[in-house]
């Protein structure tokens, strides 16, 4: 019992202190605090760096959800529909850019794009980061959607086909409905992964593009604006939890209709 | 699928469909169309990438232009795998690693139990809920605020002074309970999974024959949940060795082997290249470890 309580404590302790600075007065965050205002917040609404850092966010992690979005359903259908071999190769295949180390991932993409295709006369830019990012988020969406598919009826397909319906026809009208919910799901932690995701970012991302982890990352090595900075975290925080608060819910809207 | 297509064609369809008709009697090429985008973008970008990242290993840097150029040299391996600031790099990366790893498992397997076998239904949801949340809340954002807790004027320094404990500063230690804050989540929620699945007469059993509390912990408990702390510690050890933001921020002047790799790719690609490989490696051989136990199927 006191060692939950001490775990718990352990979890949440950092994210109120954390959260509590951004509303510190004080330049310089520490504990305890003094004099509570909004000033840090009012002067992160208008500060430019911060807007064009979330504006950056809001693209990467769209265009990320977008590509792992169609990538992802794609592998679940082959996984689903289909035994065959090198099945097990795919699936390794799709958890891999999550599985090894970021540093790992973000280097040998940066090895890519300014080793190799820079020379050959391509600058891949910003593109490269979304590549990057949509990478690692496949394994979201691909997860998701190939656990509903798992369940899934599969004679309404065939039944489909019989009565003359094209694959085409039978994917809008009979298979998409049954797992979209799991479908918007996945995208949203797609999303969710991409908008938090730093060490990848900081190899990818072209010179002076900063995303809010970026931007977090270089000012935290600075003395000053440190309470800033907490206001920025404390965004990332709502705005990774909101994603995943809706793709819990559809999930479990999911499972109230069966 | 069913043989249905061999049949001469319904008479109801009114429009031909000659992709799909075509389609649906080569599942082969079905399956090869479905496959055909995702795995040229994982193995045409992802694969190769890793692939170029194993090649550039084997070049060197032009001293005068300071750019890469082609070659083939074992010196950027024999620097990493010989160089004794690297081993010892390595070495206290993995230790890290595995500490973290028992560290977690530590908090795992109490908070797995009272979930599971103690607490009310409502309170075993909440905290369900309540491991799960941080999960999400921001791998960065995490690392500032256990930044902010344990600073020289920081949180943690504050709640003990009353009783005169003071922290040890940014340092090795910090990076451990930073990880541990990281990634504990991966590890409570397969064990506690696991704890939940364990019938509860074997409890009953085990207090019958007159084992203490204790002793059902670790005779029975523990060797049913080993596969579950295999599984939640791929991830732990594999994050944790991966990791070099945590030691940067909470570190003091603590390098692992991200470190080293991250101060490199700009300035010396090919040793940053040559030694991603060690936690590359380190990495595979856990896995193939961990799949030898036979605990992966069940992630």
């Amino acid at each position: 019992m006191a060692i939950v309580g001490l775990i718990l404590l352990f979890m949440y302790v950092p994210l109120f202190v954390l959260i509590l600075n951004s509303f510190n007065e004080s330049q310089i965050s520490g504990w305890p605090i003094k004099n509570f205002s909004t000033k840090w917040w009012a002067f992160a609404r208008n500060y430019q760096p911060i807007r064009d850092a979330l504006l950056n966010s809001v693209l990467v992690a769209t265009g990320a959800m977008i590509f792992a979005s169609i990538l992802g359903t794609l592998v679940a259908f082959a996984m689903k529909g289909f035994n065959f071999f090198g099945r097990g190769t795919v699936n390794i295949l799709v958890v891999l850019p999550i599985a090894l180390p970021g540093v790992v991932t973000g280097v040998a993409f940066s090895n890519t794009y300014s080793n190799f295709l820079t020379p050959a006369g391509f600058n891949i830019g910003y593109f490269g980061m979304i590549v990057a990012h949509a990478t690692f988020c496949i394994v979201m969406v691909f997860n998701n959607v190939f656990a509903r598919l798992r369940r899934m009826n599969p004679n309404l397909q065939e039944a489909s086909a019989d009565l003359g319906a094209g694959l085409w026809q039978t994917f809008r009208l009979v298979t998409f409905p049954q797992f979209r919910t799991s479908f918007a799901a996945g995208a949203l932690l797609a999303f969710a992964l991409s908008f938090d995701e730093v060490v990848v970012t900081i190899f990818t991302a072209p010179p002076g593009i900063d995303t809010l982890p970026l931007w977090i990352l270089k000012e935290v090595g600075r003395p000053n604006q440190a309470s800033v900075v907490n206001v920025v975290a404390t965004v990332v925080i709502l705005l990774s939890l909101i994603p995943v608060y809706i793709s819990q819910r559809l999930t479990r809207a999911q499972e109230d209709e069966r | 699928m069913t043989d249905t297509t061999t049949n001469s064609q319904p008479r109801s369809v009114r429009r031909s469909r000659p992709v799909s008709s075509y389609l649906l009697r080569r599942p082969k090429l079905r399956l090869l169309s479905l496959l055909a985008l995702p795995m040229t973008w994982i193995i045409g970008v992802y694969i190769f990438s890793l692939f170029l990242l194993l090649i550039t290993a084997f070049w060197n840097v032009d001293p005068f232009t300071s750019l890469v150029s082609p070659g083939f040299n074992l010196e950027n391996f024999s620097l990493v795998l010989t160089n004794p600031s690297y081993i010892a790099t390595s070495v206290r990366t993995l230790l890290i690693a595995l500490t973290v790893t028992l560290v977690c498992i530590m908090f795992a397997v109490p908070l797995g139990i009272f979930m599971a076998k103690i607490a009310r239904p409502w309170l075993r949801n909440t905290l369900a809920v309540a491991i799960t949340l941080p999960l999400w809340a921001g791998y960065l954002v995490k690392i500032i605020a256990m930044r902010l807790v344990f600073t020289e004027e920081g949180f943690f320094n504050w709640a003990m002074s009353p009783i005169g404990v003071r922290g040890p500063g940014f340092s090795v230690p910090i990076v451990i309970l930073t990880l541990t804050y990281l990634w504990f989540p991966y590890m409570a929620l397969p064990v506690y999974t696991a704890i939940r699945q364990i019938p509860p007469n074997l409890f009953d059993a085990s207090s019958d024959m007159g084992a203490k509390g204790f002793t059902t912990v670790w005779r029975v408990v523990i060797p049913l949940i080993v596969p579950a702390m295999i599984a939640g510690s791929v991830f732990t050890f594999s994050l944790s060795l991966g990791d070099y933001l945590a030691a940067r921020f909470t570190g003091g002047a603590t390098q692992m082997i991200g470190s080293i790799i991250a101060a490199n790719i700009n300035l010396n690609p090919p040793v940053a290249a040559a030694y991603s490989m060690v936690p590359i490696t380190f990495v595979v051989i856990y896995l193939m470890v961990a799949r030898r136990t036979g605990s992966l199927e069940r992630m």
